[in-house]
């Protein structure tokens, strides 16, 4: 479990972005929070940049969507899911818990590699 | 419908293949493409393919999911012939498909420049690859999206790369000269030397003669002079052409069974009220799932977003992208940065409506604006 920010860092409708063995992002859809791996699966994009709207965010480069709660593209040009990760919210600070899975990385990325 | 025949297996005869049975279609489908590499991604050849940071397995566009499509694949086949009365396609190899339907996804070629290399296809960026080493002193022809892209790669491999550029300002047709300075800008901080305003007389094997009289010595030459639609093969079908075969917004030509999609199509276009063919990435896949749609007799129009072009441009670590159209009289407004910091967002506007939008390293700003423009422009579309 990871503290990752103060609930009033992630206004609604914007993400928070940092850095666990990927960079994960945490986004405030107005409904709950969710956190999910940031870079997008099909290229090098960081979903935190991304429009979120109906539980789902848009990548800001191709406009792949992602449902927050499942990880899973609602369609082309992305094919894989991205890692979804366990918020916990405890006096006001966002807590992640990091999903065990390895990572969907985009081709060329490597982990670690910023 | 029973067979369906795609013609051209890159981005956009691919994905209308795959949309094809996504909706359901269960007939044969037959996927010629020219080229004998299995479908692979392009907008890497210029970037991280031809830096060698990205192999050829990683741009394949091929998905595992792929396998259940059951396509019928005829690559390294170049089309030759199109029969509208039979609807059938004939190879060059003098073998002939007949389809119920057919999909023409040929896509484009680069313009070649005598004496000078080009970039369209994987072998092309091989060749390429091969030639950009360290110290190699490379010219561009052209400072267009591609040249900068290829000349930024270049630079970044420790290459000595100089750009020749026919117009007084590179990138002023799409972003205009205000902004487009700003990108040729670019070039010079990065070490490219950059010349305006001047042609290329000849290329000769050591050498670029300029039209002013200059002589550039070279050690590889490579052209971005823009792209040509691979519709030759079509005269006589009795299809129009108008730089592509023409096809209204949901991709059908003037033929029943037969659609165009992608760069070979020049399409309706209900943002610009007119006829455009367009080369961007993202056209290829929206196109791809209209031009299914119509061939199987259910139109799906694309979510207005997608309805407004939209590209993007990777170059010296900057990230350029763009949606809508600009005009001559357009009123441009820096709305966030500013382009000496290297990020900023800036639109283009007519009249008070936002017209086009452009973003360099922000990404946020761009998702918003994108949004702003296509819900004016469906507006502005709804009320024509």
């Amino acid at each position: 479990m990871i503290s990752v920010c103060s609930i009033d860092d992630i206004p609604e409708g914007e993400a928070f972005r940092f850095n666990a063995d990927v960079p994960i992002a945490v986004f405030n859809t107005g409904d709950a929070l969710y956190a999910i791996d940031d870079t997008c699966t099909h290229q090098d994009a960081s979903l935190a940049d991304g429009w979120v709207e109906d539980g789902c965010v848009e990548c800001p480069l191709h406009a792949a969507c992602f449902d927050l709660s499942t990880g899973m593209p609602s369609g082309p040009p992305a094919k894989k899911a991205v890692r979804t990760h366990q918020v916990i919210v405890s006096d006001r600070t966002v807590y992640v818990a990091i999903n065990e899975t390895p990572a969907e990385l985009p081709v060329g990325e490597e982990i670690g590699v910023a | 419908m029973r067979s369906i025949a795609v013609v051209g297996a890159s981005l956009a005869g691919l994905n209308t293949a795959r949309a094809l049975r996504r909706k359901g279609f269960d007939g044969t489908v037959t996927l010629i493409g020219a080229e004998s590499a299995a479908p692979y991604d392009r907008p890497p050849l210029s970037k991280e393919f031809l830096a060698g940071t990205v192999d050829e397995a990683d741009i394949g566009l091929g998905e595992p999911e792929d396998d259940g499509l059951e396509l019928d694949w005829r690559l390294g086949k170049t089309a030759v012939r199109l029969d509208t009365g039979d609807t059938a396609v004939e190879l060059e190899d003098g073998s002939r498909i007949r389809a119920d339907g057919i999909v023409l996804a040929t896509g484009a070629g680069a313009n070649p420049f005598p004496g000078a290399l080009g970039l369209r296809t994987i072998e092309d960026a091989k060749a390429l690859r091969e030639r950009i080493t360290p110290g190699a002193r490379v010219v561009l022809i052209g400072a267009g999206f591609i040249g900068a892209e290829i000349a930024a790669t270049a630079a970044n491999l420790g290459a000595s790369v100089t750009i020749v550029e026919r117009a007084r300002v590179p990138l002023s047709g799409p972003l205009g000269a205000e902004l487009g300075a700003v990108c040729a800008g670019w070039h010079a901080t990065n070490g490219v030397e950059l010349i305006t305003d001047t042609a290329v007389r000849s290329v000769g094997e050591h050498e670029v003669e300029l039209a002013d009289g200059r002589v550039l010595a070279s050690d590889v030459v490579i052209a971005g002079v823009g792209a040509r639609p691979h519709v030759d093969w079509l005269a006589g079908s009795g299809l129009r052409i108008d730089g592509g075969v023409v096809t209204d917004s949901q991709c059908a030509t003037g033929i029943p069974g037969v659609v165009a999609v992608g760069d070979c199509a020049s399409s309706h276009r209900p943002f610009a009220g007119r006829v455009q063919r367009i080369e961007h990435w993202t056209n290829a896949i929206t196109q791809s799932a209209a031009a299914a749609g119509t061939l199987l007799g259910s139109p799906e129009p694309p979510a207005p977003r997608d309805a407004i072009p939209y590209f993007w441009s990777d170059q010296y670590g900057m990230r350029l992208q763009f949606a809508g159209q600009r005009a001559e009289d357009d009123t441009v407004s820096i709305v966030d940065g500013d382009p000496a910091s290297g990020k900023f967002a800036a639109t283009y506007s007519r009249e008070g409506v936002l017209h086009a939008v452009l973003a360099v390293n922000n990404p946020k700003q761009f998702g918003r604006l994108r949004r702003d423009l296509s819900t004016q422009q469906a507006s502005v579309v709804a009320l024509a």
